[in-house]
């Protein structure tokens, strides 16, 4: 299991050491610091092994968690781990930083000491934990306070707590997806896929049941069999298919694996319901077409044409379009008939930005770039045009079909629950080799 | 307020402030005191002196101040021990505080003090909390047993903490039952033979039960558990993967990977017939792309696990090639591990696409990640025939862009396609040529002269292009130089008339002016090759190589199927088992896939981790690969894994060699190596014209002897029916070996090869942690269990061991046939040494042949098969001998008297299915035996 647990700053200073186990000696927080913060190469690899001693370390900004071990320990969990624990930093104090670490050491060592035991990770939902590791210390609390605490800590539902009351019965569901995609030049898809995540927002009293319903094509495939036989062909269109979703733990995952359905008790406040991945029938907001041309030695032209493939009704926006320039470059001009764009050669690129653009529209930019003549024999390497959007759709198809909410014990229905839902469609890693 | 002040106070007498505010009346004061020991405490400083003052503080009702004072605790009471106990008081009281926060805090940090008089202490109050009514105590208790276990093992035994933990499994709690398997399932991997972790089907169904209800980190370590377990059938295996599927679908990546792990293993149960076994394939790809899409870290392990699910069953993800393509934005971790499943998945369907991206990324800019391109390109090119044509027409545009790395990395790939695809290529010569003064390392340079020596014949100039080489002959590297020697002789070989000078001057440098022993000798062999017999040489230099291997970085079998055990976990992100990285007696056990239903061995030996294979580092004894390339002139990067050596077909070669080799040993002396080398003449001619002719000609005495041995035992007493076994001689001399002696025998008992071994410690230290390896040899003989030393061999102690050995290994001729290279291992250091093994330890039991078939088969066995020798001085009647050979699975299918002769017909089968038939000639009277043997192979 995990034998120890450092923080560093970016210069390599520990802020926070916290040992478990006895094999995890002082040297290992040197060891960590001279090979890996202070190593001259870019790191190689997540997990250093130096002197038989195993180092996971993950980056949040300038500072370094590391986790130490010298077992055969589960490295997934580790990870897994040493994210939770930036969440619940996070949820603590805010942004991971020097400065905000430092103000809280307390509290951190109070955190570790609770989600870490002997090494082993113990509940770390910050729900649960912020009832009773509080940057006050612990309030003197009734008895029935106290166990209602650690049954929670401990309990089946870990996630939320009881006695939850809210004047009014509100959630909120976001569909935030991601499209990812991967073109040559030549307009063709090399990959495609989209990840989505569902996040949602409650703020429901008591402890209610919830149940999610989405068009999954396997789900709405059931129930066309059984049901009219019209209907199929309809909602057989509208259906996606999911290549596969994860769900958060507060989602009874047998019931899902047997009948995929989605129930749950949800926690309090925003979190995120689940994730998922398709590949198939995938909406494409954009299109761009690059055209580059070597006018001889020292001259470059560039055209990229990008086209909109949705709904003309609905808007995209913070379109940007990224073209990578040459290392070389000397001088660029730009025409676009569109928004704004400029050359920024720090980051080698000419940056193309527009606010807004409907659907079923189409717009151009060219650019003639001047190269410095060079020796090197080697090659641009000509990395992919990238893009950023935002769109109010799922570009996967994905559409919420209904949230029912139940809460037997208190008298609100589902009708009593206001619900909204919203859908923004983003690029992930939108690139268009040139 | 912040805290952070507290990280910037470094003036002098520090120390003398802070004690006085530590003994301050203000409870404000002494809290702020305490936060700038814990501050210093972080950083490094040693506030050790002050362990008194911090102490005096515990006693408070301020949680927040009590949580620091223990910190600092269990930092310090180490090197403090007799305060320490100090603090026990406050501990057991806090044992007893009616809040359940207090209680599990204290008996938390109780376990985190790791100070010997302070566990005695500890016992009491843990056992109540144990017990106690809130579960939240109870899981903190829970992992206190393990803590104490490290502290104390005995302790924990005694006090009978170990059951109470038992029976935590049964709780009502899930997070209690997780926590209580994770301290189970440490404590048992320190005793690997303890049947601590008694899973059983009830067991394992309450864990399933508390797989849905607690919590993710829960759910890991009752999945790391479950894989442990071994399921009686393959029902029950289905029955635990239908409930474990679910998890498949957690959004913890770990929960997912652990998952994958016991369902990896299970299924090894299941008949592939089996609808669900089809089903369950489907089920795995969709998780596993899924975490790819993780943070890079966790997509870096999830890689590496794919690596070796894509090794063990390739068909789960066969049709995901695209999602490992390579984005411009990954970290170069993940980029590189994509790049090595890209190749394993590689196939004729999907290698246009791959080629593509391959292309794309060797112009890319980290250069570790273009060279890894280029090589997969060749990789791609080796696998997948129909996409040679085209891997090596972009292997030339890619030397066309002169970027030197990519150059020298194409040539070097361009060489193994040649080496695959013999007289097919050999076009594109004259642009590699183009390219001779650019190539400065080694292995390209190496490379480049191995083409145009073997292509000599076809390029004009190449006596011009190996003279420009042999300028700075002395500078270059070994890897050079050997080549360089090689192509110039087969360059002589191809062209003698105009090169005899050149190869002069190769000779003379290798020979005369060289300090390296590989040079100089491979120098003198050829040398006198040339000069004895041209034509020999001709055989020996320019015979026919065997071609290579598509698949050539493989995880060996036994090791992968060890990794897929540990899933998930380090091991598997090193791909090296546990023992290789983890100290003392963690995680040495190995783990196994269970056997697939309807073979004996799972009923036999449910336990896991039994057995496994020896744990030596294994790079230390040189591969197969890399003597046979070495002999065959091929020692090309023998680090790389690029450069494959050993295919099916040169196995068969191999075994056949066997087969010649074993002629030799059973007495024929005129058949020297190579006459009946079947299909693979250069591997008769490599072996054999540098080393095999003076081992073949001392051969057969010394097996001959091994055979009389089994008839010396007629003059002694002992169990007239048993196997023969030789008294132990010494294998390894304690001068050689750092105090370590062994001695040692063979034995066969009950069909079971085992080697008996004495160890004993000359040193004057303990040893401990030992282990042993074989080098692969001609029957695969492999160890089947671990080197059993439990108890640490104090000096002047010697302890016996008896080794199960296997015939399962990897094999590799040796010479002699019966020998025996072993590595063993222990704290002190690794040990190699070599030992001859008796040939009738391979006599198996079932080698009693029909009387029709031996008939048969005696007929058809060619003359050249046949071999000829006596055995003198032995005193026994044909009947008695026969008896005695029984006992060594020699048996006699007949008896035939002829002129006062009797004729005994026997057979004998080896573990590897080669029959030997043998009649033997017993003359009454006379003491020496004739015998006639006739081996044949069946495969």
């Amino acid at each position: 299991m995990i034998g120890g647990l450092f923080i560093y700053n970016h210069k390599g200073e520990v802020l926070i050491s916290r040992v478990y186990r006895d094999d995890i000696g002082r040297n290992a927080v040197d060891a960590f610091r001279v090979n890996v913060i202070h190593a001259r190469q870019q790191v190689r690899s997540p997990v250093t092994n130096i002197a038989r001693t195993s180092f996971f370390h993950v980056k949040r900004s300038n500072i370094w968690l590391a986790a130490v071990t010298k077992q055969n320990v589960n490295a997934a969990m580790v990870f897994e781990f040493l994210y939770k624990m930036c969440d619940v930093m996070t949820a603590y104090f805010g942004k991971i930083s020097e400065e905000n670490i430092k103000n809280n050491f307390v509290l951190i060592y109070e955190l570790l000491d609770e989600i870490l035991d002997f090494g082993y990770p113990q509940n770390s939902e910050t729900g649960a934990l912020k009832t009773f590791i509080t940057q006050q210390g612990i309030k003197s609390q009734t008895k029935e306070e106290q166990s209602q605490i650690t049954s929670q800590v401990t309990g089946q539902i870990g996630w939320r707590r009881e006695g939850i009351k809210y004047r009014r019965n509100e959630l909120f569901l976001d569909v935030l997806e991601s499209v990812n995609l991967l073109m040559s030049p030549q307009g063709q898809v090399l990959s495609a896929h989209v990840s989505g995540r569902v996040v949602m927002k409650s703020y429901l009293s008591g402890m209610p049941e919830c149940k999610f319903g989405m068009n999954d094509k396997i789900v709405i495939d059931k129930q066309g069999k059984g049901g009219t036989t019209d209907d199929t062909g309809k909602s057989g269109k509208q259906s996606i298919a999911i290549d596969d979703c994860t769900f958060h733990q507060c989602v009874r995952l047998s019931k899902f694996d047997s009948e995929r359905s989605i129930s749950f008790i949800p926690p309090d406040g925003e979190y995120e319901l689940m994730r998922y991945r398709t590949t198939k029938d995938i909406i494409l907001p954009f299109r761009v077409i690059p055209l580059v041309r070597e006018v001889g030695r020292t001259k470059l032209e560039v055209k990229v044409v990008i086209k909109s493939n949705f709904k003309p009704s609905l808007l995209a926006q913070k379109i940007e379009v990224r073209i990578p320039t040459p290392l070389n470059t000397s001088g660029v001009q730009v025409i676009c008939m569109k928004g704004k764009a400029k050359y920024k050669a720090s980051e080698n690129a000419i940056v193309w930005k527009i606010k807004r653009m409907a659907g079923m529209k189409e717009s151009q930019i060219s650019a003639e770039i001047e190269l410095l003549p060079t020796n090197d024999k080697k090659k641009w390497a000509r990395p992919p045009i990238s893009m950023n959007f935002e769109v109010p759709f799922a570009p996967s198809g994905l559409k919420v079909r209904y949230l029912k909410v139940f809460e037997p014990k208190l008298n609100y229905s589902d009708h009593d629950v206001i619900k909204w839902v919203r859908y923004i469609g983003r690029s992930g890693i939108y690139e268009t080799r040139c | 307020m912040t805290d952070s002040k507290y990280f910037t106070t470094t003036k002098k007498g520090e120390i003398f402030e802070l004690k006085a505010e530590l003994n301050s009346d203000k409870k404000e004061k002494k809290k702020e005191a305490v936060k700038k020991v814990i501050a210093s405490m972080t950083v490094g400083k040693d506030v050790s002196a002050l362990f008194p003052d911090v102490v005096n503080c515990m006693q408070t009702d301020n949680l927040e101040l009590k949580k620091l004072v223990y910190l600092y605790l269990m930092n310090y009471a180490k090197s403090q021990p007799d305060m320490a106990i100090m603090a026990v008081n406050t501990f057991v009281k806090d044992c007893e505080d009616p809040n359940p926060l207090i209680r599990a805090l204290a008996v938390r940090t109780m376990g985190c003090i790791r100070v010997d008089k302070i566990t005695e202490y500890l016992c009491e109050p843990l056992r109540k909390c144990l017990k106690d009514e809130d579960p939240y105590v109870r899981k903190t208790a829970a992992v206190c047993v393990a803590k104490l276990h490290d502290i104390n093992a005995q302790l924990v035994e005694d006090q009978g903490f170990l059951d109470t933990l038992k029976d935590l499994i049964s709780d009502s709690n899930p997070m209690v039952v997780a926590n209580a398997v994770a301290a189970l399932s440490e404590i048992a991997e320190s005793h690997p033979n303890s049947n601590l972790l008694d899973l059983n089907p009830q067991t394992i169904n309450k864990l399933l039960t508390a797989l849905n209800e607690c919590t993710e980190w829960g759910q890991i370590f009752i999945l790391d558990c479950l894989a442990n377990y071994t399921p009686r059938d393959d029902r029950e295996s289905q029955s635990i993967c239908e409930r474990v599927t679910p998890r498949l679908s957690h959004a913890n990546s770990a929960v997912v990977l652990s998952a994958v792990k016991v369902l990896m293993k299970f299924m090894e149960m299941l008949p592939k017939d089996l609808d669900y076994y089809g089903t369950l394939l489907k089920k795995l790809a969709p998780p596993l792309v899924t975490l790819l899409s993780a943070e890079p870290e966790l997509q870096y392990v999830a890689l590496r696990n794919i690596n070796l699910i894509v090794q063990k069953r390739p068909e789960i993800l066969k049709h995901e090639m695209k999602v490992f393509f390579v984005k411009y934005n990954d970290p170069i971790y993940v980029k590189l591990e994509k790049l090595d499943i890209m190749i394993r998945l590689a196939s004729q369907a999907n290698i246009a696409q791959v080629l593509a991206e391959l292309k794309e990324y060797a112009t890319e800019v980290d250069v570790d990640f273009v060279r890894k391109a280029v090589r997969a390109i060749g990789r791609c090119a080796i696998k997948v025939e129909q996409s040679a044509e085209r891997c090596v027409s972009t292997l030339l545009d890619l030397i066309q862009t002169k970027v030197n790395y990519v150059v020298q990395e194409a040539i070097v790939v361009i060489k193994d396609i040649f080496r695959k695809y013999p007289n097919k290529y050999e076009s594109v010569i004259a642009t590699l040529c183009e390219n001779l003064d650019s190539l400065d390392e080694p292995e390209a340079r190496a490379a480049m002269i191995w083409i145009v020596g073997e292509y000599a014949e076809r390029i004009d100039n190449a006596d011009e292009l190996l003279e420009s080489f042999l300028e700075g002959f002395h500078d270059e590297s070994t890897q050079v130089q050997l080549q360089l020697l090689t192509a110039i002789v087969k360059l002589f070989l191809k062209k003698p008339t105009e090169t005899q000078e050149l190869v002069q001057q190769v000779l003379s440098l290798a020979t005369q002016d060289s300090d390296n022993p590989d040079l100089r000798d491979r120098g003198y062999i050829y040398w006198r090759l040339l000069s004895t017999d041209p034509v020999a040489a001709k055989e020996v230099v320019l015979a026919e190589k065997p071609l290579i291997s598509e698949e050539t970085d493989l995880i060996e079998p036994t090791l992968l199927d060890e990794l897929i055990c540990h899933i998930g976990t380090l091991a598997s992100v090193y791909h090296k088992p546990p023992s290789a990285f983890v100290e003392g007696s963690r995680g040495v056990q190995h783990k196994r896939l269970p056997a697939r239903a309807g073979s004996g061995e799972s009923a036999e030996s449910p336990e896991v981790g039994q057995s496994g294979t020896s744990e030596a580092p294994p790079a230390v004894i040189p591969s197969q690969g890399d003597l046979l390339g070495d002999l065959l002139n091929l020692d090309l990067a023998p680090a790389t894994t690029t450069v494959p050596s050993v295919q099916p077909s040169m196995q068969m070669g191999a075994m056949d060699l066997l087969g010649g080799g074993l002629d030799s040993l059973m007495g024929d002396e005129s058949d020297t190596l190579g006459g009946d080398i079947g299909g693979s003449p250069s591997m008769g001619a490599a072996l054999g014209a540098p080393a095999a002719m003076p081992a073949a000609l001392s051969n057969a005495p010394a097996v001959g002897g091994g055979l009389g041995d089994l008839f010396d035992l007629g003059g002694g007493v002992g169990m007239p029916t048993g196997f023969y076994v030789a008294p132990k001689t010494l294998f390894l001399p304690a001068m050689k070996a750092k105090g370590l002696e062994i001695s040692g025998t063979f034995a066969r008992r009950g069909g079971i090869i085992q080697m008996d071994l004495s160890l004993t410690n000359k040193a004057m230290s303990v040893m401990t942690d030992f282990a042993i390896q074989f080098n692969r040899n001609s029957f695969g003989l492999a160890p089947a269990g671990p080197l059993q030393v439990l108890t640490p061999l104090t000096p002047n102690q010697t302890i016996d061991v008896s080794l199960p050995l296997g015939t399962t290994g990897p094999v590799m001729k040796m010479e002699p046939l019966n020998n025996l290279q072993v590595a063993v291992k222990n704290n002190i250091d690794v040990f190699y040494f070599s030992c001859q093994y008796p040939l009738s330890l391979l006599f198996v039991e079932d080698g009693k042949m029909e009387r029709q078939v031996f008939l048969a088969t005696w007929k058809d066995i060619p003359n050249d098969n046949e071999a000829q020798f006596q055995i003198k001085d032995v005193h026994l009647n044909s009947d008695a001998a026969s008896n005695k050979l029984q006992g060594s699975n020699i048996f006699t299918i007949a008896k035939r008297t002829v002129d006062a002769q009797d004729m005994l017909y026997q057979s004998i089968k080896l573990t590897n299915g080669i029959w030997v038939l043998a009649e033997m000639r017993v003359q009454t009277g006379n003491p020496n035996y004739t015998v006639n043997r006739n081996k044949e192979s069946c495969q």
